[in-house]
């Protein structure tokens, strides 16, 4: 798990800030260009997996350590709840988009516009992203444990190495 | 119109190869250029949300096959196939393809909206009022985030409830592992 040579090293360092940045863009104009939470939570993730490929594994365990992408999936996870029952507590029903409604009309084709839609949009991408990160980090991990007992009494070998 | 049929013979010669070959390797690319061609399927027809989240899906995707595929030793399939197996499947396939001919004669043709046959279909509510009812000037994300917001959330809990799975029944194994001394 030593990565790649220099030259891919520091080209995806550099990329991988772009690509971070087009899915925080992609989630953030969900409401008003093609997009939403859910491709963009899957760039964030993919942003990750470039780093993990270059760099390996241990260095983006120490990037984004791993509490802190499950307590992100959490977060998603409980900010998309909210929302929806937060429209039960202001708006009377489940989800209805309260913000819009009563609020914060905002003006159509603004980036703050459609009252909870981005809020939603937020929430998704950021479950998505953690817990595809998540998902990929825990198959790298596997598979690397996994395959160490038939390949040989040797620690090091050299199928294990190859990322 | 042409583009389509050019698109959907690429996918089909792939898919074929897919199954076909030997090589894992070619395998994984076959799938992803099946990939590729869906995502180009839909940009043609104006489904701009479903390509973007296609394309980045099968990217994410290819890299975990073809990673997987490449770190092992042999990655070429011997064997034959199973005789038996082979005559159920296509017997199977004889059949959906039958039934598939019937219920494609009920469907409106290729590139005609719904709303043109169904008069009160909701797609014509949602394209007609979607902008005032919801302030999203993406219909899409209007649809999925605020007419449609049970599937989302259930999508998410699917989502949840795999990725809290996987991480519980993988995460075990690789720790009691870890704790060996590291070579």
């Amino acid at each position: 798990m030593k990565g790649m040579t220099i030259i891919v090293k520091t080209i995806s360092g550099w990329v991988k800030v772009l690509i971070f940045l087009f899915g925080i863009d992609v989630i953030l104009f969900g409401h008003l260009t093609p997009g939403g939470g859910f491709a963009g939570g899957v760039i964030l993730a993919s942003s990750y997996v470039l780093l993990m490929l270059a760099f390996g594994r241990e260095f983006v365990e120490k990037n984004l350590p791993i509490p802190l992408a499950s307590k992100l999936d959490c977060l998603g996870a409980f900010l998309f709840a909210a929302v929806a029952i937060l429209g039960l507590v202001f708006g009377g029903a489940f989800f209805v988009n309260f913000l819009y409604q009563k609020y914060l009309p905002g003006q159509a084709l603004h980036l703050v516009s459609a009252g909870t839609i981005p809020l939603s949009n937020i929430a998704i991408g950021l479950k998505v992203g953690a817990s595809l990160f998540l998902a990929i980090f825990a198959l790298s991990a596997f598979r690397k444990d996994f395959q160490r007992p038939d390949a040989g009494g040797d620690g090091k070998s050299p199928v294990a190495g190859q990322e | 119109m042409a583009i389509f049929y050019i698109l959907l013979f690429f996918m089909v010669i792939a898919a074929i190869i897919a199954v076909e070959t030997k090589d894992l390797l070619s395998s994984v690319i076959c799938v992803g250029a099946i990939g590729f061609g869906g995502a180009l399927m839909f940009l043609f027809l104006y489904a701009p949300d479903i390509a973007i989240t296609q394309i980045v899906v099968e990217v994410l995707g290819l890299i975990i096959l073809i990673r997987a595929t490449i770190s092992r030793d042999h990655t070429f399939l011997t064997g034959d196939r199973e005789f038996f197996g082979m005559v159920v499947s296509v017997a199977i396939l004889l059949v959906i393809f039958l039934a598939g001919i019937k219920v494609f004669e009920t469907l409106p043709p290729f590139g005609t909206p719904i709303f043109a046959q169904v008069p009160d279909a909701p797609s014509q509510t949602y394209i007609e009022k979607g902008l005032t009812d919801t302030g999203a000037a993406n219909l899409v994300a209007g649809v999925i985030l605020d007419y449609r917001g049970y599937d989302t959330l259930g999508e998410a809990t699917v989502l949840f409830t795999a990725i809290v799975g996987a991480t519980v029944i993988l995460r075990t194994r690789s720790r009691k592992r870890l704790e060996e001394p590291d070579a």
